[in-house]
């Protein structure tokens, strides 16, 4: 039987309405962005759900303040407006305020990429991944899936610091039927190889997957789900990835600044890993054309054609 | 380093009581509070004599403000447990300008007096801006605008656990023009935190000039009432003013948010500094502090 795949926002929220009830020391907080789940929130705990309404500056402040009295933090808008409009409030209050007071904040944005499909760049979200984990402290997740997203609560209840959930907007195919992905890891290898490995976070690990099995067997293509994006267990990757030549890093971020490839970079430098990087990630600047997300991921290189033709250059040239 | 600290604090009557129990147990030994305000002024002055990268200007015009805070019997604290449930809250928002704080904390006990001669020297935690590592700070302030906001959380997070205890921000003008607060401004409002008590110190001038002449105000209290809250204004330099607009702000619980707009000027009390536009980044000449040091207090 296969699950039916859900949003993950609702599975999330799904299992804060569940904790909500014993639980009397977590609060919500929104920044006027819905969902059917939160309609419960909304209605069975009126004093610890809270809309601050447009005004994602709030939001942060709110919250902070709301942790500093002890509550565990949920707030919740849409990604880009999350992680940007309030970055500085999230850096004062949230990321050098945990530095010396326990503070409990999660944010969940929603709208991963160009999850948000036909709204344009203003609600979708390059550069986020980027952003959040500059801050040293900051916990930073990426899932692929409505599992993994419901996966995280309890991180985010047990784990205190602040952090960063980054949900796709739309309702993606379950990776996940039989397992969780290990969270203490980090990450999930969902295939091994010998030759490349494709490491994949968020959406793009469904076009990862969907290229691993195109290429041909004897390429011997792994793939990795990286869900947590800042604190991975870099020993147990770093043996993952021991005999690979070739690694290619997929993000639905601008390639070449400070995403996953950057962490990529740094993390087989400082390693001293022998692979070779490609870093696949969006291509180019804002752009406003209109566009299915496959459409729109195939122009900016993403897509799995192009990932496909990408990969298949790049053992090419570990070859020679 | 030889510079003495000024002692004027020992003038005054031991606040061993208050250190337990803040401001409760100043009823029983009245308590100069025009005497105490210049005493730290005058360390704040010392303070800058040594620590010329603190900021003096902004840091005199709030002298009244936290001594009637302090030691008027408004807060409730705990020296030797700054971060207790029972505390009243006190979020100083305005952190440059707040240096005149340090005297006040090392005299009620919240750490030693000797921190005042390692103010923004290696191996001391008194920092140009002060940080939360400085026991009696609650956030990160001095990156301006962000303290109403926090502090605003904290007031409906203590509302949701039924505390009776109060929220005190510390403003000033000039970071009212950041947007964030006035975010904060219509939400308190919306959920009637009458636990939440601004305290704008309306120095009436930010870092290049008047605030008027920048992007004014125009009144503060007709802005503030017009958001939804119960506006008081004083003169900010009668510390007895002051504190009596803070018991009366704190005593009153109507469903509004409260504020108290202490109309101050920036360098109180130093020739050449005092409502100066650029007063903010001006320092004195040393030898004018050590003369007005020199004046008998």
């Amino acid at each position: 039987m296969t699950t039916k795949p859900l949003p993950m926002r609702d599975v999330l929220l799904d299992r804060i309405w569940q904790a909500m009830g014993q639980d009397a020391k977590i609060f919500f907080v929104s920044a006027d962005f819905g969902s059917p789940i939160l309609d419960k929130i909304r209605a069975d705990f009126p004093s610890r759900f809270v809309n601050v309404g447009i005004a994602e500056q709030n939001l942060i402040n709110v919250s902070a303040g709301l942790a500093l009295e002890g509550f565990t933090v949920f707030a919740y808008a849409i990604a880009p407006f999350i992680t940007m409009r309030c970055y500085e409030q999230i850096r004062v209050s949230l990321a050098l305020l945990s530095e010396v007071r326990p503070i409990n904040v999660n944010l969940i944005g929603v709208g991963a990429g160009y999850s948000y499909v036909v709204s344009g760049p203003t609600h979708q979200c390059y550069e986020d991944l980027t952003l959040m984990r500059a801050m040293p402290n900051f916990q930073v997740f990426s899932p692929a899936d409505h599992v993994t997203a419901g996966a995280l609560f309890e991180r985010c209840v047990s784990a205190t610091g602040p952090k960063y959930l980054r949900f796709d907007a739309q309702v993606l195919p379950v990776i996940y039927e039989q397992t969780v992905p290990d969270l203490r890891l980090g990450f999930h290898v969902h295939r091994r190889g010998r030759r490349i490995c494709l490491l994949a976070t968020g959406y793009m690990l469904h076009t990862a997957l969907k290229v691993a099995a195109q290429q041909d067997p004897e390429h011997d293509v792994g793939v990795i789900d990286l869900v947590d994006i800042a604190r991975f267990d870099e020993d147990s990757l770093a043996d993952e990835l021991a005999g690979y030549q070739g690694l290619v890093s997929l993000e639905e971020g601008f390639s070449g600044r400070g995403g996953v490839d950057a962490m990529l970079f740094d993390f087989l430098a400082r390693r001293n890993l022998p692979l070779t990087l490609l870093n696949l990630g969006v291509n180019g600047g804002y752009r406003f054309e209109l566009g299915t997300r496959a459409e729109l991921h195939e122009q900016v290189g993403i897509g799995p054609e192009a990932v496909q033709r990408r990969v298949a250059a790049f053992i090419q040239s570990l070859s020679h | 380093m030889s510079w003495p600290l000024c002692r004027g604090g020992q003038r005054f009557a031991p606040f061993s009581n208050q250190r337990r129990n803040g401001g409760a147990a100043l009823n029983s030994e009245p308590l100069d509070l025009r005497a105490k305000a210049h005493w730290v002024w005058r360390e704040t002055l010392a303070i800058h004599r040594r620590a010329p990268e603190t900021r003096l200007a902004s840091s005199l015009s709030a002298v009244e403000i936290f001594v009637a805070l302090y030691y008027g019997g408004v807060l409730r604290f705990d020296a030797s447990q700054p971060l207790a449930a029972h505390r009243d809250r006190c979020v100083i928002s305005k952190g440059h300008g707040s240096i005149c704080m340090y005297p006040i904390l090392a005299d009620l006990g919240f750490f030693s007096k000797d921190e005042l001669l390692r103010v923004c020297h290696s191996g001391g935690f008194l920092g140009g801006i002060p940080d939360p590592v400085i026991p009696g700070y609650e956030t990160v302030n001095g990156s301006l605008g962000h303290g109403l906001g926090v502090a605003t959380g904290m007031a409906l997070g203590l509302k949701r656990l039924d505390s009776d205890r109060q929220v005190f921000v510390v403003s000033g003008d000039g970071e009212l023009h950041e947007g964030a607060n006035w975010e904060a401004a219509m939400f308190a409002s919306q959920h009637r935190l009458d636990n939440l008590n601004l305290v704008i110190d309306d120095n009436g001038i930010s870092m290049l000039g008047y605030t008027d002449d920048i992007v004014s105000h125009h009144s503060l209290s007709e802005r503030l009432t017009a958001f939804g809250w119960d506006c008081r204004r004083v003169d900010g330099h009668d510390v007895l003013a002051v504190q009596a607009g803070l018991l009366e702000m704190k005593a009153t619980t109507a469903g509004k948010p409260k504020a108290l707009i202490a109309k101050t000027l920036k360098g109180r009390g130093v020739p050449g500094l005092e409502n100066a536009p650029l007063s903010h980044i001006l320092n004195p000449k040393p030898e004018l502090i050590d003369s007005l040091l020199e004046q008998l207090p």
